[in-house]
């Protein structure tokens, strides 16, 4: 890494947690009934065809029950979510100097513009409900990779593209809040990499709700053709508040033909925040999906993003964090589909839990009769820092065929006593000796992280840790 | 003899219900080298743990007191800021963090100074080269994957980096071939050039000692120190082994 990267010092609680005052210049009534959805569709200026599917999603929505099978989500009630709240600002814009004093602030303060200028090929904030800003380098541009807002791109040349991926590969039948998703998302981004084209630094969302008692529910697509290379960074972020927050995104992508996509997410939500995002990935023959996941905070969080490996040689490999403090319930992990000849996934993953959370890994992979000569490695380990806390493993396997080569193993242990005393001894505080050890536990996602990212998510354990000894 | 840096006190300490140490007097001087020997069992390594507030182990009776400060109520990195130091006999491994940047932060910890990267490193490759380690294990991640050698040179490094007033080192020795063990004085050796630095060196092998300056030698035998002395103990033991001092002890004990 080159001098002079970013770091994200000195971060604490506060950091994530200032707040602007919600000058938004419009929103919906809280609830979901067919007029909302209408008025928000208006409001986006959709196409026909994106009213019609909101309106169906909306039906499907209606029809679909809660699920019941993971961490409780009773205290989120729909009657009370905020579906859509525009900010205060008339457009996208692609400088920072045009987009409005209070939210660039928001920006400059978790430090996103200066991620721009140093290490990312391009860069898309949203705000509340809608995309504020986007910008992507010129020479990236000029590869013909698009990166763009979707609302802006359904109404271009792109507008058909768009109507052939949005939401098939998670369809708003798949569940109740993929059926919210269709019917009320807004923002989110469009990323569109040309055949061969290889973008070598990464583009980066960031996701920022700032209204209380809202939901965010932008949507991620992704096409990546043939032989090309992608990495995608995505963050979020929300202040806290005393009323339920909810987060249902949705984030597709279409990696082709000998095509590589890493997608890293580093998420900190407010712990008023529902996170029920789905993330799918559909890989051709030859293609590589790898997901780079850190989940840090939400109350409550269901998170499994899935793979399916398509095509013959298709490969997956997730690697994954999942820090667990007081009052969270992270229920996360991921699903993979070899359904080609020869399909390899890797899954390697660290959980964390302190303070009463409550973390558990939920995995599934699924071996079809097609998928002969496939391998898969599930590695999950968790880490408890005191005895209140827990954490649960339930991988499940279904194998539809003999000629493959599935492995799995789970550990679940305890910070030891004697690596802390080690460290203390060389005169690191308890404080710092436990965080050392966490940071090191957590360490196989750090390392697949860029340089700042990775100081981030040392910052993060650090300030989870505070306060963890007692 | 030097100006007194630690003294203990009729010392007892117990691992769970069990009490190891009967009972342990020693007085150290700044700038002095002493050796405790002894057979297994004999509570060496409580006593270094103890000495170093590792919570294994509960002092049930008696003081410590170093540099003038009574240890028993400062917590372990509140003793290491005070310069005690431990050499252990198994590391740890920590992942993460490579070798270098820790006993880095360690330093910047225990000194609240900021250090500058480039020329610590020069000081850490100074040290690998003494201690015959390759300069890639100061890039390694602590202790991770090193072997048992290696990571007892590795803590020899960190004495010689963080450079303690007093060094424990507890069975530094065990485990290592004849060319680690004479690196491993060498380090020592290095470490007694700073005239104030003082050393407590547990073993039961002679080797080790050759080459250094010895002040003063003890047998901890059956929990108590069982007789002290200068380095010409040492021949002695080397020849004749410990089991007079158990058999003395166990006598005292019957009588």
């Amino acid at each position: 890494m080159s001098e002079g990267k970013t770091y994200v010092e000195d971060v604490n609680r506060a950091f994530y947690d200032f707040r602007f005052e919600e000058k938004d210049s419009f929103r919906v009534q809280s609830g979901l009934t067919r007029e909302i959805i209408e008025q928000i569709s208006a409001e986006k200026g959709d196409p026909a065809w994106m009213r019609d599917f909101r309106l169906r999603s909306l039906e499907i929505f209606h029809a679909t029950d809660m699920p019941l099978w993971g961490p409780s989500i009773e205290g989120l009630d729909m009657d009370n979510i905020v579906t859509y709240v525009r900010p205060n600002t008339e457009r996208m814009h692609t400088k920072w100097e045009d987009v409005p004093e209070d939210i660039k602030d928001t920006f400059e303060r978790l430090g996103i513009p200066k991620s721009e200028r140093e290490s990312l090929a391009g860069v898309g904030a949203q705000y509340d409900s809608e995309l504020v800003y986007h910008n992507v380098r010129k020479e990236v541009a000029e590869q013909g990779v698009v990166y763009t807002d979707l609302e802006s791109a359904m109404h271009g040349e792109y507008g058909e593209m768009i109507r052939e991926h949005f939401m098939k590969l998670v369809p708003p039948t798949d569940h109740k809040f993929a059926a919210l998703h269709g019917a009320v998302w807004s923002g989110g981004s469009f990323v569109y990499v040309p055949p061969g084209a290889s973008v070598e630094i990464p583009l980066q969302s960031y996701f920022r709700l700032n209204a209380a008692g809202a939901g965010q529910f932008e949507h991620t697509l992704i096409i990546v053709d043939k032989g090309a290379k992608l990495h995608f960074i995505e963050g979020c972020s929300a202040p806290k508040y005393n009323v339920a927050n909810l987060h249902a995104g949705c984030v597709e992508l279409y990696v082709g033909e000998n095509a590589s996509l890493r997608y890293s997410t580093i998420e900190n939500w407010s712990k008023n925040m529902y996170n029920l995002n789905t993330k799918r990935a559909r890989v051709e023959k030859g293609g590589r999906i790898e997901w780079v996941s850190g989940s840090f905070g939400s109350h409550v969080s269901y998170l499994y993003p899935m793979s399916v490996l398509a095509g013959e040689g298709a490969a997956c490999e997730f690697t994954g964090v999942t820090f667990a403090g007081e009052g969270q319930d992270l229920d996360t992990g991921c699903k993979i589909v070899h359904g080609a000849p020869d399909t390899t996934s890797h899954v390697n993953t660290r959980s964390i839990s302190k303070s009463g959370g409550v973390s558990t890994f939920r995995s599934a992979v699924v071996v079809t009769e097609k998928a002969e000569g496939s391998k898969s490695s599930v590695s999950c380990q968790s880490l408890m820092l005191d005895p209140i806390s827990r954490s649960d493993t339930i991988p499940a396997m279904d194998v539809r065929t003999s000629k493959a080569d599935i492995g799995h193993e789970a550990r679940i242990g305890r910070i030891s006593d004697e690596a802390v005393f080690y460290l203390m001894s060389r005169g690191l505080s308890e404080e710092d000796a436990k965080a050392l050890i966490v940071s090191g536990f957590a360490e196989n996602v750090s390392k697949e992280l860029p340089l700042e990212y990775a100081v981030e998510m040392n910052n993060l354990i650090r300030i989870e840790m505070k306060g963890a000894i007692g | 003899m030097g100006a007194e840096l630690l003294r203990v006190e009729d010392l007892e300490v117990s691992v769970g219900e069990k009490e190891i140490l009967h009972g342990v007097d020693l007085t150290i001087g700044r700038g002095e080298t002493h050796v405790i020997m002894g057979p297994n069992g004999a509570g060496k390594s409580t006593l270094a743990g103890a000495l170093m507030g590792d919570p294994e182990y509960t002092v049930t009776s008696g003081r410590i007191f170093f540099d003038g400060e009574e240890l028993q109520e400062l917590a372990v990195n509140e003793r290491a800021r005070r310069g005690l130091f431990l050499s252990f006999q198994n590391p740890v491994e920590v992942p993460g963090i490579s070798l270098e940047n820790f006993v880095r932060s360690a330093l910047e910890q225990r000194t609240g100074k900021k250090i500058r990267i480039w020329e610590f490193r020069k000081q850490v490759r100074k040290v690998l080269e003494t201690l015959q380690m390759d300069r890639s294990y100061a890039e390694r991640d602590l202790n991770v994957g090193f072997s048992g050698g290696e990571k007892k040179k590795a803590e020899i490094l960190q004495m010689l980096l963080l450079s303690p007033t007093l060094a424990i080192l507890d069975e530094t020795d065990s485990g290592l071939d004849v060319d680690a063990v004479r690196t491993v004085s060498e380090g020592i050796r290095e470490f007694q050039k700073d005239r104030s630095a003082s050393l407590l060196i547990i073993t039961h092998n002679a080797a080790i000692l050759n080459s250094l300056e010895v002040d003063a030698v003890h047998i901890l035998a059956d929990g108590r120190i069982a007789a002290s002395g200068g380095k010409e103990l040492i021949p002695v033991i080397e020849r004749e082994g410990f089991a007079e001092y158990e058999t003395s002890q166990r006598e005292e004990a019957g009588a």
